[in-house]
């Protein structure tokens, strides 16, 4: 599917792969290349995972591979923790008491 | 690999590093050669002096931005539940700053307000951030304030692209403001991105270890004990800082000094991380908490230069007179229980603070007054509930128990009664040994052994013991 000049995207770029990384890294880090997402609007059409340029919230024109369109904040308050609900009981019957009247 | 992948922001570290004190001088504003001394030390009150802001000048900037003069709130239930566990007679009285009240949800705000005004005054067109906390968010507030472009640069995701939800909600605040934002997958290069930025945008370097990012917190420390002053009569007997990078410590201890309070103890708070690693991919997504821990508070106390200009304005060594260390599973707790009691629901790792406090008060007389310096503001993935799901998810087991069984990075301890929060004394001299450890080749004039003892905060005798310790 072709993504229109002008739409807001988040692309990935690989800045230094495994054996450009810094020395005495753990070697979960040194196996792998240093990434970088960036989000801006796409200079020209292009594909979803194909190389693009885009221009950054502060002017810069920089490419990389297109992973997103309209990107999306995915982070939420999570699942329901039962160990939470069981603090909150803790707090309230240590504070005020086992149960009300 | 996809080697095929045109890489167009790619650098050479080896490039950067030849390049890096050019780089780092034209975007911080400040020479650092002439803060030097002849042998291992340099003049750090020059250093702060030279920056060019006097105290008033920060509290008139801080007021102009709305940061500064946040309410320092009695914390009147925590307290009657530190006293359930005292004996009769203990458990001081426990007081907030609630920082979260600044512009942009936390005492970074303070930070950021000078070192943006800086880059403004100097005619820069933006600022540029390396960080994954709370001050990208002040740094990007402040720079829509005023006008500026701004990048934040952040450690993010792992290899796996899994990324810490408090880092997303950062990234998301930042984006608010109006700023770039840059995430990076784990690893110390980030500091080589931040100065390719530098270099390529010629924006100001709004560091955190500047001393406008430290002269930005001492209003904090002085709005502390003037206030406790004015209304109760004396100055607290003890602040406990939330300790990461060592700025927070350091200009909340040179403010209460500022005010006169001589006397009023400061006390740094980390969560304990030991055992995970920093730079590894595998260990990133294994923590709960991504700031005000051992894996910042440690390295920094022992060797402050390591940060992203030559000479750190933060200097924890300096001020710190007791470091505390708290696990996870406390830290939790007590947010929970600032919630349910005082209705405050704030951020876990402003917290960190507060789980030393409940526990210390408790050892204090009941008239004494001891302060938890910050709070900072809670949302979607900063929070406890997003952390607790998210490290469930990466097989982080979570029980109640003993929290000092606690093993960073394998489980969280709940404490199953706020009876149970423990809190750790590091040993500090331990820390000054570890600093000293880099000297113990040099010989050392007498000017020398005066610097250690001012970077040390004991005596050139002790230097001298110490290092004989280290020597071995």
């Amino acid at each position: 599917m072709l993504i229109p000049k002008g739409t807001y995207v988040r692309i990935r770029d690989y800045l230094l792969l495994p054996e450009e990384r810094a020395d005495s890294l753990p070697e979960s880090t040194s196996k792998v290349p240093l990434k970088c997402w960036i989000k801006g609007r796409l200079q020209e059409e292009a594909e979803l995972y194909e190389e693009a340029t885009i221009e950054t919230a502060t002017n810069r024109l920089i490419k990389g591979v297109v992973k997103e369109v309209h990107p999306k904040y995915k982070h939420t308050y999570g699942d329901y923790v039962e160990e939470i609900q069981r603090m909150r009981e803790i707090i309230l019957s240590e504070m005020w008491g086992e149960k009300d009247e | 690999m996809k080697c095929g992948v045109k890489r167009m922001s790619s650098y050479n570290i080896q490039d950067l590093l030849e390049r890096k004190n050019r780089i780092i001088k034209d975007s911080v504003g400040l020479d650092y050669d002439t803060f030097e001394r002849s042998g291992v030390g340099f003049d750090y009150e020059k250093m702060m002096h030279d920056a060019g802001y006097s105290f008033q000048e920060v509290q008139e900037i801080q007021k102009n931005n709305m940061v500064g003069d946040t309410p320092l709130i009695e914390l009147k239930n925590i307290t009657e539940y530190a006293r359930k566990f005292a004996s009769k007679g203990y458990g001081a009285r426990i007081f907030l700053k609630d920082e979260a009240s600044n512009l942009s949800g936390s005492f970074k705000a303070r930070r950021a307000a000078i070192s943006v005004h800086k880059a403004k005054e100097m005619g820069y067109k933006g600022v540029i951030a390396a960080t994954s906390g709370n001050y990208g968010a002040a740094v990007a507030a402040l720079a829509a304030k005023y006008g500026l472009k701004c990048i934040i640069v952040q450690e993010c995701f792992d290899s796996k692209n899994l990324a810490q939800p408090e880092i997303l909600e950062k990234a998301r605040a930042c984006e608010a403001y109006g700023a770039e934002v840059i995430q990076l997958s784990v690893g110390p290069e980030l500091f080589y991105t931040f100065l390719n930025l530098l270099d390529e945008t010629k924006y100001f370097n709004a560091s955190l270890y500047s001393p406008y990012g430290i002269m930005g917190i001492e209003t904090l420390g002085y709005e502390i004990a003037e206030e406790t002053n004015d209304k109760y009569g004396k100055f607290p007997e003890v602040i406990v800082c939330t300790n990461a990078g060592g700025g927070n410590l350091t200009g909340t201890a040179r403010g209460v000094r500022r005010a006169g309070a001589d006397k009023t103890k400061i006390y740094g708070a980390s969560v304990n991380l030991e055992g995970l690693h920093m730079a590894s991919d595998q260990d990133f997504n294994r923590k709960s908490f991504t700031t005000g821990h051992t894996g910042f508070g440690l390295p920094f106390a022992i060797n402050p230069d390591r940060s992203d200009v030559p000479r750190s304005a933060a200097r924890p060594m300096r001020y710190m007179q007791r470091y505390y260390t708290v696990n996870q599973g406390s830290v939790f707790f007590i947010t929970e229980a600032l919630a349910v009691l005082e209705g405050l629901e704030r951020g876990p790792a402003g917290n960190t603070s507060l789980a030393v406090a409940f526990k210390l008060a408790q050892s204090m007389k009941q008239d004494e007054i001891i302060v938890v310096q910050e709070s900072e503001y809670t949302g979607a993935g900063k929070h406890h509930q997003p952390q607790l799901s998210f490290a469930k998810k990466n097989n982080i087991d979570i029980s109640f128990g003993l929290p000092e069984k606690e093993k960073p990075g394998k489980n969280i301890i709940l404490p199953i009664s706020a009876q149970r929060i423990e809190v750790k004394n590091i040993d500090l001299d331990r820390i000054r040994k570890s600093y000293l450890k880099r000297f113990k080749k040099e010989s050392l004039t007498d000017e020398d052994y005066r610097y250690l003892s001012e970077e040390l905060s004991v005596n050139v005798d002790k230097v001298k013991e110490l290092l004989k310790e280290v020597k071995g």
